[in-house]
């Protein structure tokens, strides 16, 4: 049974950015031997709530109390120190250091006033081995480990804390199915001998195998907390968007099989990554690529973009083919491309830039008139953006680093609107926005492929791949393992092909 | 399952790999001087080149410390040009003047880096800019201290750390080796230290592991300028002077930078070895003794200098030849 | 309704524009002070004369900085100024004795073109060979230096500078104002141009700001680069060959005074020296504060040593004022 004094409080907890409220007002409790799951859509305010109870940083009002006593953590030492200690999405290991300096980093085991290389190495091998990772050694360098391994390591160091709250942020995205059941195991050890947990989570199937409670939270406000099996799906997910779940995707025209082809890839071959992956892309249709995280889909996209060195294979563009050596070589094809790339404040965008800026990059050379560049002509293209995709900004020379996610990821869209593309590469480009923005984006590329562009469209969303694309590539391990459309595109045989478990067709 | 010592000691290897390529590098070229030289290796010719070699490579180490943390000390010639002239000022008279002298000049070396570590962590300053300017600021002091050349120095110190031991050890290697022994070592593997490479690693992760990033970061700037007095301090005992020469400096700081790029340190943080900026360094003294060797005319030797010190540092752009994916390419 | 929207945050973006007017502002905000301070100590300090005097030598940190700034404005550093000033001085000023009758004509273009020369050697290192820009520029200066002890023979250069540069670095043509101050200000004019007019100072800041996302977006990264490094030579060797028409002549060393400063104006005047924030009015305004800086010590006949230390300090008190990082705590 759990206590019910909280262990960890939040009370009128609020958080500002300049003038954006990422918290308002927050009552948040986490119980000791309770595992409470936290949902919400990307800026709904999850991550500043873990970021403020794990001390990374300071509540712009409001108190934080551990066991009903009132704390200020000024760095997240003391709030471990307290026991709050968490998983980071992002990972808090150190690349160039070694397993074991990095799962004893605070507090390592000394000898004579010097770290104990020893003693750190059989601590290391411990908690490796608590998390089941005998296979990695301890002096192994964290940047040479793979990403699930380094998933794996983050949750030792965590473990190594003896935390009393273990707060987990998506900590298993990137985990094998394996070590996400070692993972549940740990966490429901964990749970049973008194440690409160805190687990943030899109994946619903793993909020209901393990969570007591849940609360939802939207717009920077705690929506509700309740127990598991209180609340139906879909309340639950009218609770995180706000407003009833309607259909969302565009109307999916008939399928032309006759339309000119745009993109035609043979034969592509990348290291392990992409293994002879030949497809046809044509002109008016959206074509996905699905399956699990990691399978070459992204590599796929900046291979298709010139990113990629060594890429075997060829590609055709309107018929004539074209040499994969960079993106100005993509962007200058038959028809051009274009690239929505995966992370768009690292790769889309720069941030400090203003707004007109970041949107016009790609398609300066349109932009020119006797001068350099002709400002008539760029503010009314930029303004032309502006209104076609209902961009939220103060102002054109506002940094594009104030607008909310979803208005970001427009302009990069409209940075590449504005080039004209006749193809059309889009890498996760719905990750982190609001659902909003989200409906905008789908009628944008329906319309975009209506008129004639050819679309391909990566997304780790499955209902995202079944409600906007005419069919879907499912990768497995670099290859395309089926191609789906029509009645066969549906949840199940996408799941089923991404897991390499079709009915027809049974791994070698 | 994970072996024992041996799988340890792959690892060893892979992490020092550059250290030891330097060590490699200076063995060859010094063997190669030594062999040409018309004397061979005789205790004088040993001790003179240790002697000079031995500037520097204290220089380097002290330019190790902050390039571990993603930092750099630009500062780091002047204070040894500063150090050099507070020494011959202060390290005279008897033995003991002579020691006090010297725990002043080495007090006055880690005020120095300190100051630098204080404005880079607290008046959150990039570190290019700081040491450019404290820089000016040190040799300022030496030239208030040292108009024109000129002092002396407690001899007795001073033919004792620049002679030799036992008639063949050159006794500036063996400070050398008491500077790694009580310096390094213990930093290297103190818990600061490591929060040093943990630092130029990746900040923002540290922070959030609750690695000390301003005390580490403080420790680093503070050790370089203490390491820079050291140098400083023998480079008095062997001029038996002090001067306040810009040129000098410059070259100190900018050959530092080198030294610790040769030695395998990574300019980008969070990877290498003091042990390596000395090998670095050495490698660097002994190409200027072997176009002496060679007798290479003068006037081509300072181009020759500069051709090996940029061949040296273009060592690095062979990682990118391995680059798969070009978005690696930057930083 | 062009989706403009009045809730939104208006903090950052007007603290973005401001950060860098800011720094402008205070900059020339200590230009006056100086000004003030230098009259109190002696009125002749603010006589015209005196001042155009030191405007006049300040152009030729300006034409350095100018170049300075480029490649600081791209996130690099560009460390071969010092020999790359004596570079252009040293061929335009033997050019006269190379070229027989043309040598006078060429003597100018071949000083600078020497200095593009060496600026693109060091964009072909920091482009391609991805080296960082601080130890391939600081190796090429070394390189440099070799060259023209090479050239002189380690001797002081005999060679003379021509009337025309003597009459572009001395003379004044128009209402008593040094031309010196007249080709900083068309290099200005230029540099102004081409970062706010032309598309390749669009990516000058796109690239300074994050190089992958413009490479993304078709930038052809690795051309700016070595365009911005090319001008970096190019304006340390102009400058040069000016040094050298106004002291008649080439010597050893004649770069190193300028490092350190050009550096300290670009940084002064709110260029970011991370890169991808800065504009030239605020280097101008480094440029008159630097050299109104170290002309005010010298009128106080203050030794060297304390105008180091004044120097050192001042551009700390500076930076420490408007030039500071974030907190690691938001």
């Amino acid at each position: 049974m759990t206590d019910r004094n909280p262990y960890l409080e939040l009370k009128r907890i609020s958080k500002r950015y300049g003038g954006i409220a990422a918290l308002s007002e927050v009552d948040f409790s986490v119980y000791a031997g309770e595992i409470q799951a936290v949902l919400g859509e990307n800026g709904a305010g999850k991550s500043t709530l873990i970021k403020i109870a794990s001390g990374v940083t300071d509540p712009t009002e409001g108190e934080v109390l551990i066991e009903g006593r009132p704390v200020r953590f000024r760095n997240p030492t003391e709030a471990m120190r307290a026991g709050v200690v968490c998983v980071f999405q992002e990972l808090s290991l150190l690349p160039e250091l070694t397993v074991a300096d990095n799962l004893s980093i605070v507090d390592p085991p000394k000898w004579g006033g010097m770290i104990d290389a020893g003693a750190q190495r059989d601590r290391a091998r411990a908690l490796l081995k608590r998390v089941g990772c005998e296979d990695v050694h301890p002096l192994e360098l964290v940047r040479d480990l793979p990403l699930s391994r380094r998933q794996m390591v983050e949750i030792a160091k965590a473990l190594g804390r003896d935390p009393r709250i273990l707060i987990l942020d998506e900590a298993t995205s990137a985990l094998t199915a394996d070590d996400v059941e070692r993972v549940y195991a740990i966490i429901r050890e964990l749970k049973a001998s008194g440690v409160g947990i805190l687990y943030v989570s899109h994946r619903m199937r793993e909020i209901e195998a393990l969570a007591d409670t849940a609360t939802v939270f939207r717009n920077g406000r705690r929506i509700e907390t309740f127990r598991k099996g209180d609340r139906s799906v879909d309340a639950i997910i009218e609770m995180m968007i706000g407003r009833e779940v309607t259909h969302q995707y565009p109307d999916k025209p008939a399928p032309r099989p006759d339309a000119p082809v745009a993109l035609k890839a043979a034969n592509l071959s990348w290291g392990r990554e992409i293994q002879d992956v030949s497809f046809d892309l044509k002109r008016g249709e959206i074509v996905g690529l699905g399956g699990l995280d990691g399978q070459g889909q992204r590599e796929l996209l900046l291979g298709l973009f010139g990113v990629l060195k060594g890429v075997s294979g060829s590609i055709a563009v309107d018929g004539k083919p074209i040499a994969l050596n960079g993106p100005r070589k993509a962007m200058r094809a038959p028809l051009p491309m274009a690239l929505i790339p995966e992370d768009r404040k690292t790769e889309g965008l720069m941030l400090p830039m203003s707004v007109r800026d970041n949107m016009t990059l790609a398609a300066l050379p349109r932009l020119l008139g006797r001068f350099g560049i002709d400002s008539d002509k760029e503010n009314a293209a930029v303004n032309g953006m502006l209104e076609r995709l209902r961009v939220k900004t103060p102002d054109l020379d506002a940094p594009v680093s104030a607008l909310s996610g979803g208005n970001q990821q427009k302009v990069v869209l409209a940075k590449w609107l504005m080039t004209a593309p006749g193809i059309i590469l889009l890498n996760d480009p719905t990750r982190g926005i609001d659902v909003g923005t989200k409906q905008e984006i789908y009628r944008l590329m329906r319309e975009l492929a209506n008129q004639g562009a050819a679309i391909l469209f990566y997304s780790t969303d499955y209902a995202e791949l079944i409600g906007c694309c005419d069919r879907v590539l499912v990768i497995y391990d670099g290859r395309i393992r089926r191609e789906l459309a029509g009645e066969a595109l549906n949840e199940r045989n996408l799941l089923q092909s991404a897991l390499n478990i079709d009915g027809a067709e049974k791994a070698a | 399952m994970s072996g024992g010592t041996m799988s340890n000691g792959r690892y060893w290897i892979a992490h020092n790999a550059g250290v030891l390529t330097a060590v490699v590098l200076f063995a060859v070229m010094f063997t190669l001087y030594v062999s040409n030289h018309s004397a061979g290796l005789t205790p004088a010719v040993a001790t003179t080149a240790a002697n000079k070699a031995v500037l520097l490579a204290l220089v380097a180490m002290a330019q190790t410390l902050p390039v571990l943390t993603r930092g750099l000390d630009l500062s780091v010639g002047m204070v040894f040009v500063m150090t050099n002239c507070i020494a011959s000022a202060i390290v005279v008279g008897s033995v003991g003047e002579g020691l006090l002298g010297v725990v002043a000049v080495l007090a006055i070396g880690a005020l120095a880096g300190f100051v630098n570590g204080a404005i880079v962590v607290w008046g959150r300053l990039q570190p290019i800019i700081t040491t450019l300017a404290t820089g000016a600021v040190y040799y300022g002091i030496a030239l208030f201290i040292r108009p024109s050349p000129g002092g002396d120095v407690q001899s007795d110190i001073a033919d004792l750390l620049t002679g030799q031991l036992f008639g063949t050890v050159p006794a500036a290697l063996v400070v050398l080796l008491g500077v790694v022994l009580v310096i390094w070592i213990p930093y290297r593997r103190s818990v600061l230290g490591r929060a040093a490479y943990a630092v130029g690693s990746n900040e923002q992760a540290a922070y959030m592991s609750g690695v000390p990033v301003q005390r580490a970061k403080l420790l680093a700037y503070t050790l370089a300028g203490l390491l820079a007095a050291v140098g400083g301090l023998m480079l008095t005992f062997n001029t038996y002077s002090g001067e306040a020469s810009a040129p000098i400096a410059g070259a100190y700081t900018l050959n530092s930078i080198a030294a610790v790029v040769i030695g395998g340190t990574s300019l980008f943080g969070g990877w290498g070895s003091a042990i390596g900026s000395i090998f670095g360094a050495f490698v660097l003294r002994t190409i200027e003794d072997l176009l002496f060797v060679f007798d290479l005319p003068p006037l081509w030797q300072p181009l020759f200098q500069g051709v090996v010190l940029l061949v040296a540092v273009s060592l690095g752009a062979f990682r990118i030849l391995r680059v798969r994916n070009r978005l690696e390419l930057f930083t | 309704m062009t989706g403009v929207d009045t809730g939104a945050t208006r903090g950052p973006s007007l603290a973005g524009r401001l950060g860098v007017d800011r720094s402008v502002a205070i900059a020339f905000g200590c230009i006056l002070l100086i000004l003030a301070a230098g009259a109190l100590y002696s009125p002749a300090f603010l006589s015209p004369e005196y001042l155009l005097q030191q405007l006049q030598v300040g152009a030729f940190l300006g034409i350095i900085a100018s170049g300075a700034m480029m490649v600081i404005l791209l996130g690099h550093i560009d460390l071969s100024i010092p020999w790359v000033v004596t570079l252009g001085a040293m061929m335009a000023t033997a050019m006269v004795g190379w070229g027989g009758a043309a040598g006078v004509w060429l003597c100018i273009p071949f000083g600078v073109l020497c200095g593009a020369l060496v600026g693109t050697l060091n964009g072909f290192g920091v482009a391609y060979l991805r080296l960082p820009s601080m130890i391939f520029t600081l190796g090429m200066n070394a390189v440099v230096q070799g060259l023209m002890v090479l050239h002189t023979g380690g001797f002081a250069p005999q060679d003379q500078a021509t009337r025309a540069m003597h009459f572009l670095a001395v003379q004044r043509s128009l209402f008593g104002i040094p031309n010196a101050l007249f080709v900083w200000a068309l290099v200005g004019l230029v540099v102004i141009y081409v970062l706010k007019r032309t598309a390749f100072g669009r990516a000058v800041y796109a690239v300074g700001n994050r190089e992958s996302a413009a490479y993304l977006s078709g930038v052809s990264t690795n051309r700016v680069l070595i365009g911005c490094f090319a001008f970096s030579g190019a304006m340390a060797a102009f400058a040069g060959v000016l040094l050298a028409g106004y002291s008649n002549k080439a010597y050893q060393n004649m770069g190193d005074a300028y490092l350190l400063p050009a550096i300290a104006a670009v940084v002064l005047g709110g260029t970011n020296i991370l890169g991808g924030r800065g504009n030239y009015l605020g280097t101008i305004a480094g440029v008159i504060l630097i050299t109104l800086l170290q002309s005010i010590l010298s009128v106080m006949q203050m030794p060297e040593a304390g105008r180091q230390v004044i120097y050192g300090c001042v551009i700390i008190l500076m930076l420490l004022i408007y030039g500071r990082g974030a907190k690691a705590r938001s």
